[in-house]
């Protein structure tokens, strides 16, 4: 099915039965009980798996000279071991830049370099520990992002031009002009990188796996071994958090594989928690340098926003400017972004990649330019709304409620009464400041397939999309149901499985939009095939019944099985529009008047993200992002090591994300807006616009409290501490 | 992990002359720091003597009107004590800031004294520790090292790394001594003061315990009154170690002890910064920071340190 035209009114979605409605998680109960079958638990699967431990390289950058590993091959239960060495170097799918496995060049600090194969996991792991390795490191390298950014600023060729910039700062009211900082952030899911791998005869391979995008996941195998993916199959049913960490093959499939291939059994790995610092990917830091320029009225009359991020070469590393081109009105703008090779650990996308750290600059710019301006930072904000793409007015949004966002969100939380001299509340020994922000992240789409088998009134919808704990089971059964007019009850999803249809797979907070899209375009299908069946005409069906002139059946007496499959694609006509979603973030913070420790006390959320499909589970993805915003405007940070050229910290004892105890009451607002050019159930996605904007809310919250004006995070006490009162 | 025996000990001397004779050997309580270590292979005992079954674990009174409480004590027991809440309140506040709950319910009053420290080089097999593989360097005091978490006092060339325990610094402020046997099956009683060295050239020699010795009990003298605080700085609301941790015992005639976490090898304390309690925050910390070698990443904890103590001098 094409999707070539804007949905218009309709009973289906909008007088939804199941659609839109709260819906607990249906996989909730499997969770809770413990028994959802995550990848390194799957036993059941495959007899006589076998245990792999990995190592990894000791050195950033450089070469091996030799690897021993004969004390680790004589320990006892070790069935295998095979080093970098042992094997020729291996391909590297399209995404990424590292090499996962394979010849003596060592590119990133805990690059993996060998596994061990063992019967037991603790064999495994002491075994590895044995494995001796001589480098020949690589001269030392530069580090430095800041003095990067000074050598490229204002070379190469912008990405976004519109109008003379720098008139507009001559001619400017006001001028902001600040540096900004974000560091390294690791994606720090629960589970880590893990999969089980059957390849025992190096034929056929079963990879049972925790990953974000089944059909990339098998691609990538595929050409990582150089071997045809339809000898390849893949599963991940579920998956205990992504973020953008899983959206890749890791080295835990590929050193399973390797060992399975060597030992002829099923091996299952998992990566210790240091390498997912070290070894996995991770969100680049950036440097940004934004300047601003506003006319008397409040109106920006310019845009400038240039950042570095790092990247091994060859890779994207992280994009803050993705947010600018489109989120305020201006008369002028210039963007742009350089990407700096640094031997580091491979940089990529994590949650919100690009709007994330983007926004977490440009909001506390956009503070910084109303206080300058003696306006409030809400007002400035609505005033600079535009419902065009501004960097290329031709294009409208397809809906756009920023607005609406920033005005619902400041009635609800107060933000009228709030005290707007900076420093001027105390509570005890708290200071006590209130922050918003603006938060836009991209509405992406993905072609989404999926197949729909009816029989004996139970429908059963196979695709590989995947739920990586956001609800996608739930949704998808949603969307499935309404179609059929059939009970959530009679629904069942099975997803994440390479032999079902091609889906979006999650990501990008395209795979709610995209993936449910394409279980409408599968169970239309469905219905045109009951519907020929029957042989009536554009029958009604609901109430597990299918209607139509004098006919009027229940779904179960059909006879046998009926099958479709189909798969959703994008018309052009949606690159008329610009497709994105908007929210507002409110937030009140403490900040201790002695110690500068920072405290948040209340987040609210308004969003502006089409339909919401399931209040339930949208609601989960919203606080769980806010909660992550918190991790990122206070505590996570990446320590990097600018002599070693890794990062130091290691665990969630060093990479401290937010803990229950830093998270307060939390609400959310969903204005349920419908976006018709978006998809046919006119939904757009929310999973990464929660994170967008929470970390400037509190960065722009601590200066109200203090009159501190952190712009390099995360904003930790040390930091403030020189500006706090006198005690 | 490397293999390892294990045995159960029943007897407090035994197990301490057992740990001497087998080398290699090391005693086990709740687990919490020394498994995570052996899972690391940073520590790697050939032999485990598991401590549980002593009879250890209760909390008993002295003849001198104080407590006595035993290694095996588990810091929830031991925080949740009538007898310290009321008494002794700085050390209830200081192990509930620590850990998690399911860390107090394992984590025993010895092994608390004798976790390790929280440098994150430590943790890396493949990075110069000196204080695990004496020789080697710094990772921390090299160029470019990671040392935001690390001591500014108390330290040396060779190595800057903390004492992470937050019950060791009320333990401190309070005046606490450690009961030991040795392998002789002699009772040793070595103040708490003393009982962490500093690392000097040596900093894989951390404790003033000599082979086999065993903690049997913590003593701590009758109370001493006075309002009692610990408060622990960090950047995260719970389960973090701490930035800088005070410990504050104070009198009504403005008289008192502070001890500070955080920033030394042990808990950080001496007689002549308690004496200028009087004086205020800045009067102590001149003193008691008196000599704080901080590296660029972590000079803010000075600053930290004498406002945290401010800050709960001003709230009496
Ligand atoms: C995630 C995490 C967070 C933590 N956060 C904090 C925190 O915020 N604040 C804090 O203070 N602590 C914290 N801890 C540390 C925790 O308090 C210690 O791990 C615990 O107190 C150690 O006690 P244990 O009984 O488990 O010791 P074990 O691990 O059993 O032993 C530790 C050491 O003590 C030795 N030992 C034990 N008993 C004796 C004895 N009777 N005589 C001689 N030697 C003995 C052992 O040989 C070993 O070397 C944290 C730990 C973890 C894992
Ligand atoms: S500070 Fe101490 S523990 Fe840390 S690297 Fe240096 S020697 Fe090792």
């Amino acid at each position: 099915m094409e999707f070539n035209q804007p949905a218009g009114e309709n009973t289906l979605f909008d007088g939804g039965r199941v659609v839109g409605k709260p819906h607990r998680r249906v996989e909730g109960p499997l969770k809770v009980a413990g028994v959802a079958p995550y990848a390194y638990e799957r036993h059941d699967v495959v007899a006589g798996q076998l245990y792999g431990y990995p190592l990894g390289a000791g050195i950033a950058h450089g070469r091996i000279r030799s690897i021993d590993a004969g004390a680790a091959r004589a320990a006892p239960g070790v069935r295998a071991v095979v080093t970098a060495l042992d094997i020729e170097p291996l391909d590297i799918w399209d995404y990424n830049v590292a090499r996962l496995f394979g010849g003596d060049v060592v590119e990133h600090y805990h690059q993996a370099i060998a596994v061990v194969v063992a019967e037991s996991f603790e064999q495994a792991r002491a075994a590895a520990a044995l494995i001796e390795v001589d480098y020949a490191p690589g001269d030392p390298a530069d580090y430095d992002l800041d003095a990067a950014f000074r050598r490229l600023e204002g070379t190469g060729e912008p990405g976004t031009l519109v109008g003379d910039v720098e008139a507009a700062f001559r001619d400017a009211a006001a001028v902001v002009d600040q540096m900004y900082h974000t560091p390294s952030q690791s994606h720090m899911m629960m589970e880590p990188h893990a999969s089980v791998v059957d390849w025992s005869d190096g034929g056929e391979m079963t990879v049972w796996t925790s990953n974000q995008m089944i059909a990339w996941n098998r691609q990538a195998l595929a050409t990582t071994f150089g071997i045809d993916p339809e000898r390849i199959r893949v599963e991940s049913p579920y998956v205990g958090g992504g973020f953008g960490g899983k959206l890749w093959l890791r080295a835990d499939a590929v050193l399973a594989a390797i060992g399975s291939r060597e030992v002829g059994a099923p091996v299952k790995l998992a990566l210790p928690r240091p390498f997912m610092m070290n070894n996995t990917t991770h969100r680049s830091a950036t440097v940004q340098r934004i300047r601003l320029a506003a006319g008397p009225d409040g109106k920006l009359k310019g845009i400038w926003h240039e950042a570095a991020s790092h990247s091994l070469p060859g890779g994207r590393g992280e994009n803050p400017t993705a947010q600018t081109p489109f989120f305020y009105g201006t008369e002028t703008m210039r963007v742009q972004n350089h990407v700096v090779d640094m031997k580091l650990p491979e940089s990529s996308d994590m949650r919100a990649p690009g709007e994330a750290s983007g926004l977490m600059a440009l909001e506390i710019a956009m503070d910084e330019m109303a206080e300058a301006l003696g306006m409030d930072p809400v007002r400035f904000r609505i005033v600079n709304d535009t419902q065009v793409n501004p960097s290329n007015p031709e294009q409208p949004f397809s809906e756009r409620h920023f607005v609406e966002c920033l005005e619902r969100g400041a009635e609800a939380f107060g933000w009228e009464t709030r005290n707007t001299t900076p420093g001027g509340t105390r509570d005890g020994q708290w200071l006590v400041g209130h922050g918003v922000a603006g938060a836009f992240r991209g509405a992406l789409l993905m072609p989404s397939g999926a197949r729909a088998v009816l029989e004996g009134g139970r429908l059963v919808v196979e695709t590989d999309m995947t739920d990586i704990g956001t609800g996608s089971y739930t949704i998808l059964g949603q969307t499935a149901a309404e179609v059929m007019g059939l009970p959530m009850e009679a629904v069942e999803m099975r997803l994440a499985n390479s032999a079902f249809p091609v889906s979006s797979g999650s990501g990008g907070q395209f795979g709610a939009a995209s993936s449910t899209a394409g279980v409408y375009a599968a169970c239309m299908a469905l219905r045109e095939r009951i519907a020929g069946h029957l042989g009536v005409e554009d029958p009604e069906f609901r109430d597990g019944r299918v209607i139509a002139g004098n006919t009027n059946m229940a779904l179960a007496e059909l006879e046998g099985q009926i099958e479709a499959v189909d798969s959703m694609e994008w018309g052009d006509f949606q690159s008329r529009y610009q497709m994105s979603t908007f929210g507002a973030h409110f937030v009140e913070v403490g900040v201790h008047a002695a110690t500068g420790e920072v405290r948040v006390r209340r987040m609210l959320a308004v969003v502006d993200s089409g339909r919401i499909l399931n209040p339930v589970t949208a609601r989960s993805q919203l606080i769980g992002a806010m909660t992550m915003g918190v991790g990122a405007a206070l505590s996570e940070e990446m320590a990097l090591d600018t002599a070693k050229g890794m990062f130091a910290n290691h665990d969630l004892a060093g990479y401290e994300v937010a803990v229950h105890a830093d998270i307060p009451e939390q609400e959310v607002i969903f204005l349920d807006t419908l976006d018709g050019v978006a998809s046919p159930l006119k939904a757009k996605g929310v999973g990464e616009l929660g994170l967008c904007g929470v970390a400037a809310a509190l960065a722009n919250a601590v200066y109200n409290a203090t009159g501190v004006r952190v712009r390099d995070y995360p904003v930790t006490l040390d930091k403030i501490i020189g500006g706090l009162p006198a005690i | 992990m490397r293999s390892f025996s294990y045995e159960k000990a029943t007897d407090p001397a035994a197990a301490a002359a057992r740990a001497a004779e087998v080398e290699g050997a090391k005693f086990v309580a709740g687990g919490t720091n020394l498994l995570d270590l052996m899972k690391l292979e940073i520590e790697t005992p050939v032999h485990l003597i598991d401590v549980n079954g002593l009879g250890l674990d209760r909390i008993g009174e002295t003849e001198e009107g104080g407590l006595r409480i035993g290694t095996l004590v588990s810091n929830t027991a031991l925080m949740a004590d009538a007898r310290v809440r009321r008494d002794y309140p700085v050390l209830t506040r200081a192990i509930a800031a620590g850990a998690s709950g399911q860390l107090r319910n394992k984590a025993t009053t010895g092994g608390n004294l004798l976790q390790r420290t929280r440098c994150p080089y430590f943790y890396d097999t493949a990075q110069p520790c000196n204080k695990r593989v004496p020789g080697s360097g710094c990772s921390a005091l090299a160029e470019g090292g990671f040392s935001r978490q690390l001591g500014i006092i108390g330290t040396s060339d060779s190595c800057i790394a903390t004492h992470p325990s937050d019950m060791a610094v009320a333990m401190r402020v309070l005046d606490a001594t450690v009961e030991t046997v040795t392998p002789a099956g002699m009772t040793r009683r070595i103040p708490l003061g003393e009982f962490h060295l500093l690392p000097g050239d040596t900093p894989e020699r951390e404790t003033a315990l000599m082979p086999g010795e065993l903690i049997t009990a913590v003593t701590l003298p009758a109370p001493v009154g006075g309002v009692q605080r610990y408060h622990k700085a960090r950047d995260r609301a719970s389960y973090a170690f701490a930035l800088v941790s005070v410990a504050l015992i104070r009198q009504p005639d403005g008289s008192g002890r502070v001890a500070l976490g955080g920033v030394a090898p042990r808990p950080w304390r001496s007689a002549e910064a308690d004496a200028e309690l009087p004086d205020g925050a800045h009067a102590v910390m001149a003193r008691l920071l008196d000599g704080a070698r901080p590296t660029e990443e972590n000079a803010f904890k000075i600053t930290l340190a004498e406002r945290t103590l401010a800050a709960m001098l001003a709230e009496e």
